[in-house]
């Protein structure tokens, strides 16, 4: 009986170790492997972001930090104050380590230090066989060499938000950074290579006993911009000088951003470390924004630089020839309203040339009046206003367009021929982004609908490439017309009593055309239309108007078009050619001298064509015209 | 008296006779085990020696001496000393509870110096002889009369509870059963087993107020072991986890990664039957549960052919013993019954386990041996 008792049991032991090993054993075979085998991703390094020669606006910096292992180092205190001795640890760091240490396990390395500078290193390297515990390891931080200059263009990396996690196991390594803005951001996903991965066996305590197998990462790519980085540094340089200011150099033929600047700007590298609270209130207190990209999501009244687009559609409505003329006495009466023209004592009797070349406002208000709104509207959007343009970074606003429904939309009441007027000397309700400025010009220039971009993927680095010119559609408005608002633009710079004949280029074969522009911040007072405008230096600078200058060169193809908007930087009444105008001659006269052999001529170039329909205009002094 | 004397001599077995007369083929199927146990301590330790198998072994080589020197030793003088072998076992038991050393929570051992001596598992054969030489001394028929029950069923308890207040539950439950085993033997009826187990349950609420709190635990744990996976019930999942990954043949010598990764408990001592079916699998597991069945039918066959009540007790005795380790490790290891301290038996490392083990089979060798030798009440040999 004891025997059958015994021999009953000992086949309750073996039943049950079937049971668990056969039966069961895939299960604990999974369970036994998850106990064994962690999975770790390795950060692939980034992509870098270069210009067009190759030059690196975004790299990798290899950094060092300070690490100790606890297990390894014993007296914690002690190897901390025979650190502080060598290096500057701070307390805030001190208290830091100290709590890692008693959250993670002894064998986890813990940072003491980050971005040790090269004297530091020497330091800590000649006292290291003294430390027990403690090295120094390498990271991969991200570096901007350009710092604030190119900020705005090539955004920023940062540690990743909650809302950006997708899942990807890569966004949750505590050391990874993912584009916030700008090209990092718009280009992450080419940036970003793919993780790697090591197995590594660990024990029950979570030590790393052995690695298994690596599966190595794919890096970032680098991505290649338009930009060219001496532009961008020349133009940064020009501006930095003005309070706040949006400039964009633009490739017309290519619609290849060569640089863009927004000032004040802001140094990208704080973001990648995470910054400081006080850091970040500063930047977003500060009035001149410094975090916001200007050139794009910057609006504005583009003000006169908005005529030539008054002028083509007018043209080519056909309300208007070149040999229409109209009488400017100062101003213009519309019911019991009056429109003022800039010019106290008016322009006289003028054509569309001179109005253009004289910026004349009532000319402009008549031309407007007969064109109609609808008109002018769909002539603006078609030139590029009113809707963002497709740029491949974040951020672009659409500025605004006015029309009878957007009227009727947003204030329920009906269009009146007096908003006409004044977006006709793009005023009003009319808003554009400096770019979008920038590209009317390119527009009007090339008769083609040209699309801004700053990557470029399918064409590498190379300096004076056009083997691969995008093929923007035709814009469809006749090459005559454009040929003739071009022209005009020539008259505002380079003939005498044009609004900028002070920003000229005179270097032969390196003229620019151009229109200057002033937008109004506040509305001019009967006050002041009556006694006189107040001095500037009586005007709070948050009062002041801004001063805009859009710029093409040369004025025989052009190829390049340079957009400056000085934010308050306009003389009231003035023209905006004093403070924005020689920005773009500088960099328009920059771009041409430094590249000559990117001075071929574009396709299509309108400037080239004969302007056969119209009596050709007189040019007392037009170089290379 | 001349020739009785005469006779003595005569029958009087000489010293190589009784060599002779040694199972040798159980002292193979034990060194076998031996062997196989210094194997998993070797692979335990991350393949090397030390600290565990060439200790364990210096440990088996001593015992198999003590083994063989215990088996030759006349039974007569066992049997005679079998009152005083209980009395000094129960003084140590005492002894530790006096002045005991403090380890792992619970105050087991005796500082030899040498040895950490854990008198408990001593106890468990000092029982098994004592009995034995109660119930040869009972004539069959008052076997029956629960008045001769009450100082063999003292002689249980008392060490059962010292040892338990230790606290050992493991060792303690080994006493009991192996004591209520031998009483089946003895041929006891078996209502009293019924009315001593009714008692028992009535007792069971009192028995739960002198456990300690992680011996409640691992009754919790047992009943309930996913309900907390990285406390309490840490231990039987790995474990489980451990045998359930090492398949049919498991993972190979030196390659279970539950054990070398620390994953899994103790496994040097009372799971190191995992540490084992995880590197051998289904198959190594099921071949040690066959080479203990074999010792056990083996102990079983040398109890039953002898020619003595106290051979017969004594035998079966201590091969029952030796199955309740061999069950209760395995079985708590395999998550079947909750975790008791109770070391595998030849395998685990362990100094007084395996002195324990050893003593039991010198006196199981013995009975084989001896079987010829006849006892009277008082334990003089009979006339023949």
């Amino acid at each position: 009986m004891l025997g059958t008792g015994q021999a009953a049991l000992v086949a309750v032991l073996a039943g049950r170790m079937y049971q668990l090993q056969i039966l069961e054993s895939d299960r604990y075979v999974v369970l036994a492997d998850e106990n064994r085998i962690n999975l770790q991703l390795l950060t692939p390094p980034r992509g870098r972001i270069l210009d067009r020669f190759g030059v690196a606006f975004a790299d990798n910096h290899q950094n060092y930090h300070l690490v100790i292992v606890p297990e390894q180092a014993g007296d914690i205190a002690a190897t901390l104050d025979a650190l502080a001795s060598l290096i500057e640890v701070g307390e805030a760091d001190r208290r830091r380590v100290l709590r890692d240490i008693r959250r993670k396990h002894p064998f986890v390395p813990v940072v003491v230090r980050g971005n040790l500078s090269w004297d530091e290193m020497a330091r800590i390297e000649v006292a290291i066989p003294e430390l027990p515990g403690v090295s120094v390891e390498q990271g991969l931080t991200r570096s901007y060499p350009f710092g604030e200059t190119a900020a705005h263009v090539i955004g920023y990396v940062a540690a990743v938000s909650e809302s950006e996690l997708t899942g990807d196991p890569l966004l949750e390594l505590p050391d990874f950074r993912i584009g916030k803005s700008g090209v990092e951001k718009s280009q992450d996903a080419e940036l970003r290579g793919s993780a790697g991965t090591s197995q590594v066996e660990v024990n029950a305590f979570g030590r790393v006993v052995r690695e298994l197998a690596r599966v190595p990462g794919r890096p970032g790519s680098d991505v290649v911009t338009g930009l060219d980085a001496a532009m961008q540094d020349f133009l940064a340089r020009r501006c930095i000088t003005e309070e706040s200011v949006a400039s964009v150099l633009l490739d017309a033929v290519t619609g290849e951003i060569l640089a863009l600047v927004s000032i004040p700007g802001f140094d990208p590298a704080p973001f990648t470390t995470g910054l400081t609270p006080a850091m970040w209130q500063q930047l977003s207190a500060d009035p001149r924004n410094p975090l916001t990209n200007k050139a794009i999501a910057g609006v504005y009244p583009p003000g006169s630089t908005f005529k030539p687009v008054v002028a083509t559609a007018a043209l080519a409505a056909g309300v208007l020839t070149p040999e229409t003329s109209i009488t400017c006495p100062g101003s213009l009466a519309l019911g019991n309203a009056t429109f003022h023209c800039w010019r106290q004592h008016g322009h006289g009797t003028l054509r569309l040339r001179d109005a253009i070349k004289k910026s004349c406002d009532v000319f402009f208000y008549e031309t407007a009046r007969r064109l109609g709104i609808d008109r002018l509207a769909a002539m603006a959007r078609r030139l590029g206003f009113g809707s963002p343009l497709g740029l491949d970074i974040p951020g672009e606003r659409p500025g605004l367009i006015p029309s009878r429904e957007w009227k009727l939309a947003t204030t329920g009441n009906a269009w009146s021929q007096g908003e006409t007027l004044i977006a006709g000397i793009g005023q009003g309700s009319v808003l554009a982004t400096p770019l979008q400025i920038a590209i009317m010009v390119a527009r009007l220039v090339t008769g083609r609908a040209v699309t801004p971009r700053l990557a470029r993927a399918d064409r590498g680095i190379s300096a004076g490439d056009d083997s691969a010119l995008p093929d923007f559609p035709a814009l469809g408005v006749s090459p005559r017309v454009l040929a003739f608002v071009v022209d005009g633009m020539n008259a505002v710079v380079n003939e005498q009593g044009g609004t900028a004949y002070a920003e000229r280029i005179t270097e032969p074969g390196f003229a620019m055309g151009g229109k200057s522009g002033t937008s109004q911040v506040r509305a001019i007072s009967e006050y002041e239309h009556e006694h006189g405008l107040r001095k500037i230096s009586q005007i709070p600078w948050k009062e002041r108007d801004h001063a805009l200058f859009v710029g093409f060169a040369p004025v025989v193809a052009p190829r390049y078009v340079c957009v400056t908007v000085v934010e308050h930087g306009g003389v009231t009444g003035g023209h905006g050619s004093e403070v924005a105008g020689p920005i773009c001659r500088d960099v328009l006269y920059e771009v041409q001298r430094r590249d000559p052999a990117r001075r071929v001529p574009g396709r299509d170039s309108v400037a080239q064509l004969p302007s056969p329909g119209w009596p050709s205009q007189p040019r007392s002094d037009a170089p290379g015209g | 008296m001349a020739s009785l004397s005469a006779d003595l001599v005569q029958r009087e077995p000489r010293l190589w006779q009784r060599i002779r007369a040694i199972s040798w083929g159980l002292v193979l199927l034990i060194c076998t085990a031996a062997c196989f146990g210094v194997a998993v301590l070797y692979s335990a330790a991350d393949g090397n020696m030390e600290p565990w198998a060439a200790k364990q072994t210096m440990r088996f080589a001593i015992t198999l001496i003590l083994m063989v020197g215990a088996a030759l030793i006349d039974i007569r003088l066992w049997f005679r000393a079998a009152y005083w072998v209980y009395a000094i076992a129960l003084a140590l038991v005492v002894a530790v509870d006096l002045r005991g050393f403090v380890g792992m929570g619970a105050q087991r051992w005796i500082d030899l110096g040498v040895i950490q001596l854990q008198p408990s598992e001593l106890m468990n054969v000092a029982v098994v002889l004592a009995l034995a030489r109660y119930f040869h001394s009972l004539a069959n028929e008052d076997a029956e009369r629960i008045r001769y029950l009450i100082l063999p069923a003292l002689m249980v308890l008392v060490p059962a509870a010292l040892v338990l207040k230790q606290p050992d539950l493991g060792t303690a439950i080994m006493l009991l059963m192996g004591g209520v085993v031998l009483f089946f033997i003895a041929g006891v009826r078996l209502r009293f087993f019924l009315l001593t187990a009714a008692t028992a349950a009535a007792a069971l609420p009192g028995v739960w107020h002198f456990l300690r709190d992680y011996q409640k635990n691992r009754i919790y744990t047992f009943l309930d072991p996913d309900s907390d996976p990285l406390g309490a019930g840490y231990h039987i999942l790995q474990s489980k986890i451990a045998l359930g990954s090492g398949g049919l043949f498991g993972k190979g010598f030196l390659q279970g990664s539950q054990s070398h990764l620390s994953f899994l408990p103790e496994k040097q001592t009372d799971f190191i039957f995992t540490t084992l079916a995880e590197e051998f699998g289904y198959a190594g597991g099921l071949g040690l549960l066959a080479l203990y069945t074999l010792i056990i039918v083996y102990g079983f066959a040398i109890a039953l052919r002898s020619r003595n009540h106290f051979g017969r007790l004594l035998g079966l005795g201590i091969v029952t013993n030796f199955f309740l380790y061999v069950f209760i490790n395995t079985a708590m290891v395999m998550g079947l019954i909750p975790v008791v301290g109770v070391p595998l038996p030849l395998i685990s490392y362990g100094g007084t386990a395996i002195l324990a083990v050893m003593l039991g089979f010198g006196l199981l060798i013995n009975v084989g041996v001896h079987r010829d030798t006849r006892l009277n009440r008082s334990g003089a040999r009979r006339p023949g």
